[in-house]
């Protein structure tokens, strides 16, 4: 297991790793844009097209990470994917549909006639909220380790709705660096009022993670590695007070920084994220299954491995490329 | 209801809902592609209407593609996991190249395609359509290349019950892939043509006469009567090539229980599957062995054929396969028929669209969605028709099912028929509606106000 040169030990990790990344790249992304559906009953008409034009032009692609997480499980622990997949069969179809109705509802509301856009318009937001519970009722089940009963469903509930805030925040700090004047300082309000979705949220997960695993228990609080982890929870909370901070004070003048609560949110994201994925590794079905038992046969990781190293810079840098031609405050969303 | 057979129409609602929409973005991916030339070539603004027009049906069509994907993507995990764990190693790769070459390059300059015209210089608008129109091609692919090797698989060795692939060359280029994917490709083509004419007669009905609208009409019926005769015979090589892999598919599709020579092409029946024989037959002489074998007296096996030594029926369910082929080749004959009569309609003294006639374009107006039609009833035929196996001869329907209770099956699948059921209606109706205003001569993009203080940073040209 330590030797790092053996495929069957290096290959799953690798594929581990990036599945982590897209998971992470994933909830930073559709993070965003499900948090601006879920804002969507805080703002009137206009401002609902400006929040959807802010949108337009990545929610694809942002969705688009979620395939490759679940694709990357599928492809490389396929028995982890159908482990998963099928205990939480339920919060995946509610998940799926709301997906599906946010997804038409952005094209449906701009090309259906004029009296059915309120409904599209519910539609959009509905299926952001279905989407972003379910979401959070899936990763409370996922620490719980996927057993069923009363008392994880209620664990499941809890961040199903940290979660939601969770999003309804990092969308709010998107909408605060998108747009500007009225709509700008309601984003910031809307931003004050979700970071404890966050913080309770992440304070939610890191006490009942260790509580359910004396293996992840330990692997936090036994010397020397609590030393080495203690500065995930400090930086996390200074970030937190140094948010809140900024929140209190922006639109700062000349909107400059407006980009930084989107980046201080996406870093308590990703520090959040490392330390669970530092708590579950190695395994991929909460202490059942690890990441080696799970994996696929190393030629066919191989194979996948070849083709990733090529497509995805490629991938990383034409979204860069769609990014940068979007950059900017969200203007009228046009096909010409 | 027991699970499987939930899961399999579970399964069958999402992936039909789905495909309907690959359908139509891969080939009209291609045509805002050729319309978007033409404006380059030309700068007639009538081809760059006709590419607004049909870039929003693009739009919607890709949407709906997308998060019906999504769906596929968590099916074999949520319904189907026995799938992965033996046939992983194959499958898995096919998948991950799906998604890594195509799914994202569509999904990432789409937003250029759609939002990009003012933003980035032309020759990048046209690089993008070009790259969504390349990134649904592969797309449609990979999952071609899965897909059939679902059906003939081969370059790969059993050990320990799961699937290792030895070679992929064989993998990827197995003996039915190059028909399947030529003859989706072509299916995609029709329907975009069908679609095409269908709309654009529409709103030549209702008095949208416009430059654009002529154009459109004219392409569509002219590609839909050249390309039908094609996916004719395409069709049939592909049914010889399901023939010598799959002879129980075609015995299926046939109608035809016993193995003889100088078998007879049922035209219509019913097969009794309990009785094991065809009630009512009409049937032209010779006529199967005649089209499978290419000789009058060839050699055809029969259902029969494909009983196990217990009894166990190792051949599809008749009655699905046969009508679902029946309905295929109905809808292509349907086809022929109509493309042909109105291009020589249109034809005849060069008279275009004006050598139509209203019951004509009504008819193309009925055949807007027709070859939706076609499409699932050739997919039902060669996925019903591959049972009881999922994996040809590797791997049975049953073993790869989830142990997931009926109720929850069921109550998840009404979920999504609901869903599907309103997404349907609102996508046909947005269609004419969009046609209804564009003939009113209205702009119908989504303006949105704009806000003083912003201004679009351009980026800078080139």
């Amino acid at each position: 297991m330590n030797t790092f040169g053996d495929p069957t030990v290096w290959l799953p990790f690798v594929f581990a790793a990036l599945m982590g990344v897209s998971i992470l790249i994933y909830v930073v992304l559709d993070g965003f844009d499900l948090g601006v559906g879920i804002l969507f009953p805080f703002a009137d008409d206009s401002e609902k097209d400006r929040m959807i034009a802010s949108i337009g032009p990545f929610w694809d692609a942002n969705e688009t990470w979620l395939v490759l997480a679940v694709g990357l499980l599928l492809v490389a622990f396929p028995a982890a994917h159908g482990e998963i997949l099928t205990a939480l069969y339920l919060p995946v179809t509610i998940m799926l549909i709301g997906l599906i109705l946010r997804g038409v509802a952005f094209e449906f509301r701009a090309k259906a006639p004029a009296p059915h856009k309120d409904a599209w318009n519910t539609a959009f937001f509905a299926g952001s909220l279905m989407t972003s519970l379910s979401q959070g009722f899936m990763l409370g089940m996922y620490i719980m380790g996927l057993e069923w009963s009363w008392a994880h469903a209620g664990f499941g509930l809890l961040t199903a709705v940290f979660l939601t805030v969770g999003y309804s925040f990092i969308g709010a700090t998107w909408v605060i660096h998108k747009t500007d004047e009225y709509l700008q300082r309601k984003a910031v309000d809307w931003a004050k009022g979700g970071i404890w979705g966050l913080v309770l949220g992440i304070a939610a997960i890191s006490l009942a993670t260790p509580y359910v695993s004396d293996r992840i228990f330990d692997k936090w609080f036994s010397w020397p590695s609590f030393l080495y982890l203690s500065p995930l929870p400090i930086l996390s909370g200074i970030l937190v007070v140094w948010l809140w901070w900024m929140l209190r004070r922006m639109p700062f003048y000349g909107d400059r920084r407006s980009w930084l609560p989107f980046a201080a949110a996406t870093a308590l994201w990703v520090m959040a994220f490392g330390g669970m994925a530092y708590s579950f590794y190695p395994y991929v079905v909460p202490e059942k299954l690890t990441i080696y038992d799970a994996a696929s046969a190393p030629e066919s990781l191989f194979i996948i491995l070849i083709g990733t190293c090529i497509v995805l810079p490629t991938i990383m840098a034409y979204t860069v490329l769609a990014y940068t031609i979007f950059r900017g405050k969200a203007t009228e969303l046009r096909y010409d | 209801m027991e699970t499987l057979l939930l899961s399999r129409i579970q399964f069958a609602a999402n992936i039909s809902f789905h495909i309907l929409f690959p359908t139509i973005t891969i080939a009209l991916g291609w045509v805002l592609l050729f319309f978007k030339i033409r404006y380059n070539q030309t700068r007639q603004e009538r081809w760059m209407d006709a590419y607004r027009f049909w870039v929003k049906i693009f739009a919607l069509s890709f949407a709906l593609g997308v998060v019906s994907g999504i769906t596929m993507s968590f099916q074999f995990g949520t319904n189907w996991p026995g799938f992965m764990e033996k046939v992983g190693n194959i499958a898995g790769p096919l998948l991950a190249y799906e998604i890594m070459t195509a799914f994202f390059l569509e999904a990432v300059f789409l937003g250029i395609m759609l939002f990009g015209f003012s933003r980035v210089p032309n020759w990048l608008h046209t690089t993008a359509t070009f790259l969504v129109a390349f990134g649904t091609m592969m797309s449609a692919f990979w999952i071609i290349v899965l897909n059939s090797w679902m059906h003939t698989p081969q370059g790969f060795e059993m050990i320990d019950g799961v699937a290792h692939a030895t070679d992929w060359w064989a993998i990827i280029f197995n003996p039915s892939m190059p028909y399947r994917f030529a003859h989706m490709v072509l299916a995609s083509f029709l329907t975009v043509s069908f679609l095409i004419a269908g709309i654009s007669a529409f709103r030549w009905l209702i008095g949208g006469r416009t430059e654009g609208v002529r154009v459109a009409l004219k392409t569509a019926v002219y590609a839909a009567a050249l390309l039908i005769p094609l996916q004719i015979l395409l069709g049939d090589f592909h049914g010889l090539n399901t023939k010598e892999y799959q002879p129980a598919k075609v015995a299926a599709m046939e109608g035809n229980w016993e193995t003889d020579t100088g078998v007879p092409l049922v035209l219509f029946a019913l097969p009794d599957e309990e009785a094991r024989e065809n009630r009512f037959e009409i049937a032209i002489p010779k006529l199967a062995s005649f089209i499978l074998t290419h000789d009058w007296n060839g050699e055809v096996k029969g259902l029969n054929d494909f009983i196990g030594e217990n009894g166990e029926v190792l051949h599809p369910p008749v009655n699905p396969v046969f009508w679902s082929f029946r309905v295929m080749v109905g809808t292509g004959l349907l086809m022929l028929l109509v493309s042909w009569g109105a291009s020589a309609m249109m034809l005849r003294k060069s008279r275009g669209v004006e050598g139509l006639p209203r019951p004509v374009l009504y008819v193309l107006v009925g055949m807007s969605f027709s070859g939706w039609v076609a499409t699932l009833a050739g997919w039902y035929t060669t996925e019903i028709g591959r049972q009881p196996w999922l994996v040809q001869g590797v791997m049975s329907t049953k073993e790869a099912v989830a142990d997931v209770p009926a109720p929850m099956v069921l109550s998840t699948l009404i979920a999504y028929l609901a869903v599907y059921a309103v997404l349907m209606v609102a996508y046909i109706s947005v269609i004419f509606y969009l046609a209804r205003r564009m003939s009113r001569g209205e702009r119908i993009d989504p303006r949105t106000p704009q806000s003083e203080a912003a201004v679009a940073r351009a980026v800078p040209a080139e």
